[in-house]
């Protein structure tokens, strides 16, 4: 097991360390790193200063340590925009980028489930086939266009719900989180259900193959000769059998999640990391542009790797299979 | 539309299709109505698209005609040279039926552009990996590996924001973005494929590496790979919306129906609502109609459910 789980880290570290020669690469070898990294409205005086101070008269390989070392510092540059550290301007709106994506994932569990099971329970019915053309469309509709019909729809035409924003927060565990307070509610619904709606999909697929899988396996026809009621062999035998897989698959999907959150913050007006970059992107403001990939770059790899571990403990073939090789 | 449709399935329901294969796999395809709905939803589509300069109503990008006292017209009202804009006109005073053609055009081409190139690199570095095996299999799946534990969005979003925006740089980014999964595809149904008999054979007769891969080998690997195609066209159509919707895509010189749809936006909570829902509804139909197909071919070629 440990041989194992060090096995991973090792691997950890290496990907990270490819993904800031990529993002090294990207920024100062492929556009000029003096119009990425120092302010555009700089005199030339200050240019020379900032090469001198950002070492870029210097060979390439010693550049590159530079900005190693100064990432293992946690300094990702200033923000030309703000005038803050990028990393911690980051930091601060990472709070906001969760609390919607762990929204999107409670909704898309606690809907997607049931509803896939009825769907894999009853594949020939109305109500299954419905199910399954949602979960089509849930797939193919780009979700920032369902995110403009939602704004349309509840915010122009009916106009019962806010159009973008966060509205008022409450302070929880030392955090400020919309969904505690009813107004917070009403600013927090829309864009979380416009991000589910890809891992509903997911979801419903998921427990609907599951389903359809497990109620022709053995110990199902067993536990329904056994004579147990049918909400019983639902809901513990086929829906222990199917819960595997989805959180497995929902586990390595939450990273996906925050990046999709670029599209819902966007449209919505969402005051997170995601609108953040979009917006950075566009006002050329390079450092928390790399800050930004860094950080989630590294969340990747932290998911990864905690799912990772969780399901050699799940299931050792896993783990056997990887020490062999 | 019904009528061709009901046509399609009771010609090919009464024609003695078994007899070859093509033909036992259109008659399967028409089974599901709705894949025969998408399907022609693609002709339609792919109709509009080449033909659009020349069934365009005006040409919305000719400074010479468009006339900005057209602006925000709403539908069904007459243009000042004389045009009925159907669905309206933009804030440019751009024709709405104009703009979606060419934005079809630039939207489609982006996608099964890239959706080509990445084929033929995934499908070759695929082919490799499972014919060579060993190190060269191991490193190549590694890559394939990492890039696909993360989202594609993600990684678009680094390229175009390394690269800036651009036509051809959008094609770069979608390409990267989708060589992975058909490398992922083919090496799957490579690995299989490579165990059987005919293989062997064909290394018995001591051809060439090149001659067995791609005579061989690679025929054999077309059925997922084709799936997979179909419904990445579909993919990176919407993810090329997408990335233009923020605004980090295509260039405002070359809208496609994404980048129609953002410039909508901005009047859509004053009630103008066509700019943004017309290009919207067509983006939708185009994705949605791919994916039936893609859908359905699927279920067709897919031997484990062949009955």
């Amino acid at each position: 097991m440990s041989v194992f789980i060090i096995r991973r880290l090792l691997q950890s570290v290496v990907v990270i360390w490819v993904m800031s020669l990529l993002v090294f690469g990207g920024v100062y070898l492929i556009g000029d790193p003096i119009d990425m990294l120092i302010n555009p409205e700089a005199d030339q005086e200050d240019i020379d200063a900032a090469i001198r101070a950002l070492g870029l008269d210097k060979p390439i390989h010693e550049q590159y340590w530079f900005f190693l070392v100064n990432a293992l510092r946690g300094d990702l540059g200033k923000s030309f925009i703000f005038s803050e550290p990028a990393l911690q301007l980051i930091l601060a709106r990472m709070p906001a980028t969760m609390e919607l994506a762990f929204s999107a994932l409670f909704l898309a569990i606690f809907f997607g489930i049931p509803l896939g099971m009825w769907a894999g329970l009853k594949p020939e019915s109305i109500a299954g086939r419905s199910i399954m053309t949602g979960s089509i469309l849930g797939f193919s509709l780009p979700s920032f266009w369902v995110g403009i019909m939602f704004i349309m729809l509840f915010a122009v035409m009916l106009g019962v719900l806010p159009s973008g924003g966060r509205g008022e927060t409450t302070e929880f565990l030392g955090l400020q989180v919309s969904f505690l307070s009813w107004k917070g509610l009403t600013y927090i619904i829309l864009p979380a259900i416009n991000l589910a709606l890809f891992k509903l999909s997911l979801v419903i697929r998921l427990s609907r193959a599951g389903t359809r899988e497990v109620v022709h396996q053995d110990y199902i026809k067993f536990a329904r000769a056994k004579g147990l009621s049918e909400k019983r062999v639902i809901l513990v035998h086929v829906l222990k059998n199917i819960m595997i897989p989805v959180v497995t698959i929902l586990g390595l999907e939450f990273g996906s999640v925050i990046a999709f959150a670029v599209v819902t913050e966007t449209v919505f007006a969402w005051p997170g990391m995601g609108k953040l970059i979009i917006e950075s992107i566009d006002q050329l403001d390079r450092p928390v542009i790399v800050a930004y990939l860094m950080i989630i770059v590294f969340m990747f790899i932290i998911i990864n790797l905690a799912v990772d571990i969780l399901y050699s403990f799940l299931d050792p073939r896993v783990r056997l299979q990887d020490v062999k090789e | 539309m019904t009528a061709t449709l009901s046509e399609n399935v009771t010609e090919t329901a009464a024609a003695p299709a078994e007899s070859s294969p093509f033909g036992r796999f259109v008659a399967d395809f028409c089974e599901s109505k709705v894949a025969v709905a998408g399907f022609c939803g693609v002709v339609v589509i792919l109709f509009i698209a080449i033909l659009a300069p020349w069934i365009s109503p005006t040409n919305p990008y000719d400074l010479a005609t468009v006339d900005i006292m057209d602006s925000r017209l709403s539908p069904g009202k007459q243009m000042l040279a004389g045009v009925t804009a159907y669905l309206g006109t933009d804030g440019m005073g751009r024709d709405m039926v104009s703009s979606m053609f060419y934005g079809l055009r630039i939207s489609l081409g982006v996608g099964v552009m890239s959706g080509f190139v990445a084929l033929c690199i995934g499908a070759c570095v695929g082919l490799a990996a499972a014919y060579f095996g060993g190190r060269v299999d191991m490193l190549i799946m590694r890559v394939v590996d990492l890039q696909l534990s993360f989202p594609a969005i993600l990684i678009a979003l680094v390229l175009l924001a390394t690269l800036g925006k651009g036509v051809d740089k959008i094609i770069i980014a979608l390409i990267v973005v989708q060589w992975a999964y058909f490398a992922r595809t083919v090496r799957a149904t490579a690995l299989v494929e490579r165990r059987k008999e005919y293989i062997e054979a064909a290394a018995c007769l001591a051809l060439s590496h090149r001659r067995i891969v791609f005579r061989h080998l690679l025929p054999n690997c077309l059925p997922p790979l084709i799936v997979v195609g179909t419904v990445q066209i579909a993919h990176a159509i919407s993810l090329e919306a997408t990335l233009s919707f923020l605004g980090i895509g295509l260039p405002v010189t070359e809208p496609s129906l994404g980048l129609l749809i953002s410039n909508g936006f901005e009047y859509m909570l004053s009630g103008k609502y066509w700019i943004s829902i017309y290009p919207g509804i067509a983006l939708l139909f185009t994705i949605v109609s791919i994916n039936l197909v893609g859908d359905r071919l699927r279920d067709v070629l897919n031997p484990r459910l062949q009955r």
